[in-house]
């Protein structure tokens, strides 16, 4: 065999890129339908009554909710880490043959995973717990995947070359390790099969149905020590293991404070855990675990802009590396944009506050202005950044790239300060009343108000898909453009006009 | 005392250990400024800033000269 010198493999990396782009498409594809949809209502009938059941909006948004974040976002995590985890452990895939394999296995497991979910959801077969629709036979195959993706990740730790781990693989583990967790607890359930109801049936519904394993607030108080921590777990953790290798990478510099990254780790995940209360206030779980719940939700400022500050600061000194790459204008926005989705969560969790506000826009609001401003940017900055690592070839277009991201900032501040006008308003007519106590409005007053409102969210979607669709084929051209000699890869991502 | 009671009082306590735990471990790191090996934290950025395959490790695991073919001195 000929001795040629070890090169990292991105194989895998470069597959999961490619999910990346796919359910990216189709997830915001879905979310833009269903913010049309809620402004106006007759596009749910859009493919005629015959259809109907496909396309209206309550079957289509745990499709958008779960294309984004299991398809779009955990890809990105995916591709992520089979790029990042080589390169600072200093070992390539391609020494060994059963990381290889693992990795393949993940990969294709994952898609037909995937697969079965879409096509599930689509059939209206959910759980209808928020972000774990899937039914149990669907939970093994997660379960599975999981499995081989921690084997292959702590396989690759196992060979290393680099003694200590660097702080974005002590966030990749802690994706896997909080996740793992989380999701066997919550999605802990009975197949119906399995249960006798109290007149006596067994053997209720189809086969793959089932029921938790948990019941009235209990399951409430699961469900969102969950949905909090999938937030944190998801769509915060793995994105500031990005954060941490991409930025400094693509500007040449090193983390401001390497120290304060690590204090930050803990700090992020002793107050993460605790904060999942804020999603149940006013509501049947005990008052203390309510208070605590927004009390964590305040503390928690202090790790995430621990984080994002230090990330500011690493540009320090080069701001003009800013003005000059797009690219690093995506991750500079985006950690902008977690520190104020980290400073409005913890606004909304205040309890008087959160008595406006929960149940309105201005929650979905602050969701967007999280995935799209953060856990969006910061996924396409980092296939932006690894494109031409992997591909050996530089970025199709930087002018391209420059114009998706305005596009894309217009469309994130119209999306979020839409919603924030509508959410407000929304609130405070809900709970307008009388000298008597009469409430002033109903229902139907509030969406005629909001119909403005969710007709400009409506474009922000859309200009955020457009910039997303950019990206796709900015990414295509790049397969095919300009070939790249090594030493141009040592910082800056080369970029053709 | 009621189970509820004695789990507010064995949270509280667990809160307030982390929370020792924790500001110990801040005043460890800049302290001393070095993990037990010797290495400054801060040179720990070099392991994104110098990642090539042929990079040398911050700290490498096994004290081989050359780690692996092809490696650049
Ligand atoms: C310090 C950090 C944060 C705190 C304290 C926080 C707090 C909150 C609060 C109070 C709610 C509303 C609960 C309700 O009334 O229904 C909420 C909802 C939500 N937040 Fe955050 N947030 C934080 C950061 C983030 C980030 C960075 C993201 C995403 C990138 C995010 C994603 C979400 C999502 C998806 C929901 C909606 C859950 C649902 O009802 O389905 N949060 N958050
Ligand atoms: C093209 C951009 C997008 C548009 C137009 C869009 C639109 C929507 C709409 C209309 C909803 C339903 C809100 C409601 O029920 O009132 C929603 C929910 C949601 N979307 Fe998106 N979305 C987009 C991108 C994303 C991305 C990229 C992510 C995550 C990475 C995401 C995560 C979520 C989540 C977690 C919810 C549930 C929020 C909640 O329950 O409070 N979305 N989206």
């Amino acid at each position: 065999m000929e001795n040629r010198p070890l090169e990292y493999d991105y194989t895998i990396a470069k597959m999961f890129m490619l999910t990346t782009i796919a359910f990216g498409i189709v997830g915001m594809l879905i979310g833009v339908i269903l913010a049309f949809q809620l402004a106006f209502p007759g596009l749910n009938l859009i493919l005629g009554d015959g259809l109907a059941e496909y396309t209206n909006f309550s079957r289509l948004r745990p499709l958008h909710t779960d294309a984004v974040i299991f398809g779009f976002t955990l890809s990105g995590v995916f591709a992520t880490w089979y790029y990042v985890g080589q390169r600072v452990l200093k070992v390539s895939m391609a020494e060994s043959r059963l990381l290889m394999t693992l990795g393949k296995l993940h990969f294709w497991l994952y898609v037909i995973v995937v697969a079965a979910a879409v096509y599930s959801l689509f059939a209206g077969v959910t759980t209808s717990k928020e972000y774990a629709e899937f039914e149990w036979p669907i939970d093994v195959g997660v379960v599975v995947v999981w499995v081989i993706f921690g084997m292959s990740m702590f396989g690759l730790i196992g060979i290393r070359r680099e003694k200590s781990l660097y702080i974005s693989v002590w966030y990749y583990i802690a994706t896997f390790l909080g996740i793992a967790m989380l999701y066997l607890f919550n999605n802990m359930e009975i197949p119906t099969y399995f249960v006798t109801s109290p007149a006596g049936e067994s053997g209720i519904g189809a086969w793959y149905h089932s029921v938790s394993m948990y019941a009235g607030t209990n399951d409430a108080l699961v469900q969102w020590w969950y949905g909090h921590n999938a937030v944190a777990f998801g769509f915060t953790v793995p994105i500031v293991a990005m954060i941490y290798y991409f930025l400094p990478k693509e500007s040449g510099q090193a983390i401001y404070s390497y120290k304060l990254s690590l204090l930050s780790f803990w700090g992020l995940m002793f107050v993460y855990l605790w904060a999942g209360g804020h999603h149940l206030l006013y509501s049947t779980v005990p008052d203390w675990m309510q208070t605590m719940g927004s009390i964590f939700s305040i503390v928690l400022i202090l790790p995430s802009w621990g984080s994002a500050i230090n990330m500011l600061l690493t540009m320090k000194g080069e701001w003009q590396q800013v003005a000059a790459s797009p690219l690093i204008k995506f991750m500079v926005l985006g950690s902008t944009f977690y520190m104020f989705s980290t400073l409005e969560g913890p606004i909304q969790a205040i309890k008087s506050v959160n008595a406006i506000a929960h149940f309105t826009d201005w929650i979905v609001g602050h969701v967007h202005d999280g995935v799209l401003g953060w856990v969006g940017f910061m996924i396409m900055a980092s296939l932006y950044h690894m494109a031409p690592r992997v591909f050996k070839r530089e970025i199709y277009s930087k002018s391209l790239m420059a114009a998706q991201f305005w596009i894309q900032t217009l469309g994130v501040v119209l999306y979020f300060s839409s919603m924030w006008i509508a959410g407000i308003t929304q609130g405070m007519m809900w709970r307008a009343h009388d000298e008597f106590g009469n409430l002033a409005y109903s229902f139907i007053d509030t969406v005629t108000v909001l119909h403005p409102y969710y007709a400009i969210r409506g474009v922000g979607g859309l200009l955020y898909l457009v910039g997303f669709l950019m990206f796709a084929y900015n990414i295509y051209k790049t397969m095919s453009s300009r070939p790249v000699e090594e030493r141009e890869l040592q910082s800056a991502s080369p970029m053709g006009a | 005392m009621s189970i509820a009671e004695l789990q507010a009082y064995g949270y509280f306590v667990l809160t307030f250990l982390l929370v020792v735990v924790l500001y110990g471990y801040i005043y460890h790191l800049y302290t001393k400024k070095r993990d037990a090996d010797g290495v400054d934290y801060e040179s720990y950025s070099n392991m994104a800033l110098k990642d090539d395959i042929d990079d040398a490790p911050v700290s490498a695991l096994s004290d081989e000269k050359v780690p692996f073919e092809g490696a650049k001195k």
